[in-house]
Formats: structure tokens, C-alpha cells, sequence
């Protein structure tokens, strides 16, 4: 297998440079723009046969994805922050239609304030399209997700989204374990779609009016297609494991099995939580970590089972969702918990907002603030990491 | 008995093309475009402007107005010179 080191930008280029899309149409923006710019090289090298559709806008750029796709292509492109806003109106398009696009997500905060760094927001707030959409905590992970997500998107008739952490991952560099083109075509296999409309002998009506008569039965097959994709991200992930040794499932569990103090988190602050937890245990605290890897669906099933019985849990959100309860991980966490009979405590910190950093001791006294937490009770819902106060 | 959603095609979709023939947009017109034959000339005037294609041709002439998709915008009563299309209000 050879062997890297890129930039999690490069690692995301690279991968879609051996799946060798049929469209890609993409319009640039930071920390997203080497994505697509790399893979651009690609196209006038002569190194991959895709059509490359430089257009003026990221809502002409899924556009065109979408077009592409239910022409029956295999169809990538890749974005960031106001990018991915800019996309909102076919995101939801483009997963009614059910075509299996893939982004290269990095996340960045959105405007206003106008900031290039990284937080969740851009894609937290798409978690509603019906997308699904896996953080990656750092390159490597995101270079292996990205041909499952093919897979997956291709299985469900989903699109996806994997995501890593503007700057800090897409900008850094990290040995990559790289799989051989070949490899990479026998695992993601043949585009299958389930309608083409280069199929002319084969006509079909694509985005028809659906109103009162049909609009409810459509959005729930659509429901229903998420709440079948659990099973089909752990088999891929599966697969993928048994063939490159590298497993992924729905999250993480790190040093999770015997811990009663929890952090949750996404993306790479999940990176200085463990050290964190090493450094907490060095302390005697049984602390551990659930690193949410796929958001959407949300596995609120397995979440259950493997938090119910912990004596406190803090979710680390770096995003608000601006109902004052906190961040979306926190509620969505806490309303899997709801239905457990043990209903564990819960808090969340929301952090890192627009690029700000956190570190091994920021994290550390969230463990230490759970320590005291497992004996008096959760004093704070909602805190914030690294805020000046 | 409509469909459920399991019954539904994949993606929102129509598994055939032309549907709009079968998707009859008439029903809401307001107004009725009355055809004459006996004042008309013919012109094909009608024919070129009615935006849903909803003037009945035979043989080269206008027979009559096609209620499934005529609907009702007055166009043709406009651009005759015959006075050979009247609008009346739809009861
Ligand atoms: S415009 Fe009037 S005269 Fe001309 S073809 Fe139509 S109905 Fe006949
Ligand atoms: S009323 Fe309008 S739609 Fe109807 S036949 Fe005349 S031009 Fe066509």
C-alpha cells in the first residue's frame, strides 16, 4: 500500500481522483477550494475522465450535481461554510430525488462575523436536508470515508456529506495509508443508479408537482430510506475494515467500556479528547469518549445502550442551535436518553466557534467539572469552552 | 385507491416521459374561448399565439379549442380579426 503525507484537502483530492467521477461541478471556497482545485489538475492532466463543471455559484454547482446525477452519473463535488448555505435549497433536491452525490464538506463557521475557521455550524445546519453525514476526526479517516460514502450513497439512494475540520485537518499533514487506484474501483464497484435519463428508450419525469394528493407519501419513503442506512454505513464499514484493516462504524468508542465520566464530540477535537482521557485516567478519573462519526442518521439506538448506564456525560457542540438549549449533538443526545430508564446526566459545552482553539486542559476540566457533576448533580446545562467571560 | 409510499417510484419520480399530456391544466380556467367556424378565415393567427397549444387543428384548419388544456387566457379572442373566438364566462 503506498504511503503519503498530504493535507486533508490533498487526501480528499486524491480520492476523488481514484474514484474517477463521471461529473464533478464545483465552485471554490475557503478552506474547501484545494479540493477541487487539485482535483481540477486532475482533469487537464488527463488523470481521471471527468466532466469538469466550473460554474458560477455552489447552487449552480449542486445543480448541475443533481442534473448529472439523475442523468445517472456517479457525481462529486466539495464545499465549505457559505458554500454549503449557498447549496440549501438543493440539498433537499438532491436527497428527495434520491440521487447519491457526494460532497467533500469542510467545515467552517458561517458570516456574521465573515470567518474562515473552522466550526460545525455550516454543516450542522444542514442536518435537516436529508443528507447523511459523517464528521471525520482527521485525514486518514476522511481519505477511507469518502470511497464509503460512495458505496453508501449509491445503497441508500442517499447523498452524503463527510466532513473534516477546516484548517486544522483539511490544511494539516498526516501520513495517509493509500489504497491502489484498483483497489479503490473493485471496492466502490460499478454506478448503479436507480433511473438514467440517458436511457432514452427508458423515459422518466424527474422533479414532477406533488401537492396535497402525494407530497406526504413522497417525504415519507424518503424518511423511511434513512431509517434503513444505520445498517448499510456499519456493513460498508465493515467491508472496508476486512479488506484495508481499517474499521469504522456509526461513532467511536475510546476507553469508553469501563468509563463513567463521558465526553461526546465530533471531528478532530475528538483527537485532543483522547488525550485528554489519558490524561484524566493518569488522574484516576474513569473517564472515556464517544466520538460521533455519523451524525445523519443520528444512531440514537446504539447511543442508548452504550451511555444509558454512565454517571455523567458532557457533549462537546461546536455549533449552537440557537434554541437556547444548547448544541445540536447535546439535544439530540439527550433526547435519545430520554427513553432509557436511567436517564443519565447530561451537559453540554458548546466550543471553538469560529476557529477558536481547544486543548488537552480545556478538556481535562471538563472531566474534572464531571467529577463533580457524578456527585452533586449537573450545576450548568450549557457552558462555554474558551470564551472570554 | 391512490398509492401508498411503498408503492411510489424511487426519488419523486414519473417512470414514464410526456406526462404533462395526461396532467390536464384546463380545470381552472375561468373563461371559455367560443369558436366560430363560420366566421373564420383561417388565418392561423390563433394557432401561433395560444400558449397551450389548445387550438385543434384538421387538415390544415382550425376545427375547435381543446378544452383539457385551454385555459381560458383570451389570447386568441385578442389576435382574431374575424371575431371568430368569443370569451364566455366559464358557469
Ligand atoms: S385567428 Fe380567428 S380567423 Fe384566424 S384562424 Fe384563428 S379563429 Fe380563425
Ligand atoms: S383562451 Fe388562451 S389557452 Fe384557450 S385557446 Fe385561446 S389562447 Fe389558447
Amino acid at each position: 500500500m503506498p504511503m503519503k503525507a498530504l493535507t486533508g484537502n490533498e487526501a480528499m483530492a486524491e480520492a476523488m481522483r481514484q474514484i474517477n467521477p463521471d461529473v464533478v461541478a464545483a465552485y471554490p471556497i475557503t478552506p474547501a477550494t484545494e479540493v477541487v482545485q487539485l482535483f481540477a489538475n486532475f482533469v487537464a492532466d488527463g488523470r481521471v475522465d471527468t466532466e469538469f463543471v466550473a460554474v458560477e455559484s455552489e447552487h449552480s454547482a449542486l445543480s448541475a450535481c443533481i442534473g448529472a446525477a439523475a442523468a445517472g452519473g456517479r457525481v462529486m463535488t466539495s464545499t465549505s461554510s457559505q458554500g454549503l448555505a449557498l447549496m440549501h435549497e438543493m440539498l433537499y433536491i438532491a436527497a428527495a430525488l434520491r440521487l447519491p452525490i457526494v460532497i467533500c464538506g469542510i467545515n467552517r463557521s458561517l458570516s456574521a462575523p465573515i470567518n474562515i475557521h473552522c466550526d460545525h455550524s455550516d454543516t450542522m445546519g444542514s442536518r435537516e436536508s436529508g443528507w447523511m453525514h459523517i464528521f471525520a476526526e482527521e485525514s486518514q479517516e476522511a481519505y477511507d470515508s469518502i470511497f464509503q460514502a460512495i458505496k453508501i450513497a449509491e445503497r441508500a439512494y442517499l447523498p452524503m456529506i463527510v466532513s473534516t475540520d477546516g484548517f486544522i485537518i483539511s490544511h494539516c499533514m498526516q501520513r495517509i495509508d493509500m489504497l491502489e487506484d484498483k483497489e479503490v474501483q473493485d471496492f466502490i464497484g460499478e454506478c448503479k443508479p436507480h433511473h438514467s435519463l440517458l436511457l432514452t428508450d427508458k423515459p422518466y419525469t424527474v422533479g414532477p408537482l406533488s401537492l396535497q394528493d402525494y407530497y406526504f407519501e413522497h417525504k415519507r419513503q424518503e424518511i423511511e430510506a434513512m431509517m434503513q442506512v444505520a445498517p448499510i454505513i456499519d456493513e460498508v464499514g465493515k467491508e472496508f475494515g476486512d479488506k484495508f484493516g481499517r474499521h469504522y462504524g456509526l461513532f467511536e468508542e475510546y476507553k469508553l467500556d469501563d468509563a463513567d465520566n463521558i465526553i461526546m464530540a465530533a471531528g478532530s477535537a475528538a483527537g485532543t479528547a483522547k488525550v485528554a482521557v489519558d490524561e484524566a485516567r493518569d488522574k484516576g478519573i474513569k473517564a472515556g469518549l464517544l466520538r460521533i462519526r455519523v451524525m445523519r442518521p443520528f444512531p440514537y439506538k446504539q447511543i442508548q445502550k452504550v451511555l444509558k448506564d454512565k454517571m455523567i456525560i458532557s457533549v462537546l457542540d461546536r455549533s449552537d442551535s440557537m434554541s437556547t438549549m444548547g448544541g445540536p449533538l447535546f439535544i439530540e443526545t439527550r433526547a435519545a436518553l430520554y427513553d432509557t430508564e436511567t436517564h443519565p446526566p447530561i451537559c453540554d459545552y458548546i466550543y471553538g466557534l469560529g476557529g477558536r482553539e481547544i486543548d488537552v486542559e480545556n478538556i481535562l476540566s471538563v472531566f474534572e467539572k464531571g467529577e463533580i457533576y457524578k456527585k452533586k448533580g449537573v450545576e450548568k446545562k450549557l457552558a462555554f469552552i474558551g470564551v472570554r467571560e | 385507491m391512490k398509492e401508498t409510499w411503498k408503492e411510489l417510484p424511487i426519488g419523486c419520480i414519473i417512470e414514464e416521459g410526456g406526462t404533462s399530456r395526461k396532467f390536464k391544466t384546463g380545470d381552472w380556467r375561468s373563461e371559455r374561448a367560443i369558436f366560430s367556424k363560420e366566421k373564420c378565415t383561417n388565418c392561423l393567427l390563433c394557432y401561433i399565439y395560444c400558449p397551450d397549444d389548445s387550438i385543434i387543428m384538421k387538415n390544415d384548419k382550425v376545427v375547435g379549442i381543446d378544452y383539457d388544456f385551454c385555459k381560458g387566457c383570451g389570447i386568441c379572442a385578442k389576435i382574431c380579426k374575424a371575431k371568430a373566438i368569443e370569451m364566455k364566462p366559464e358557469r
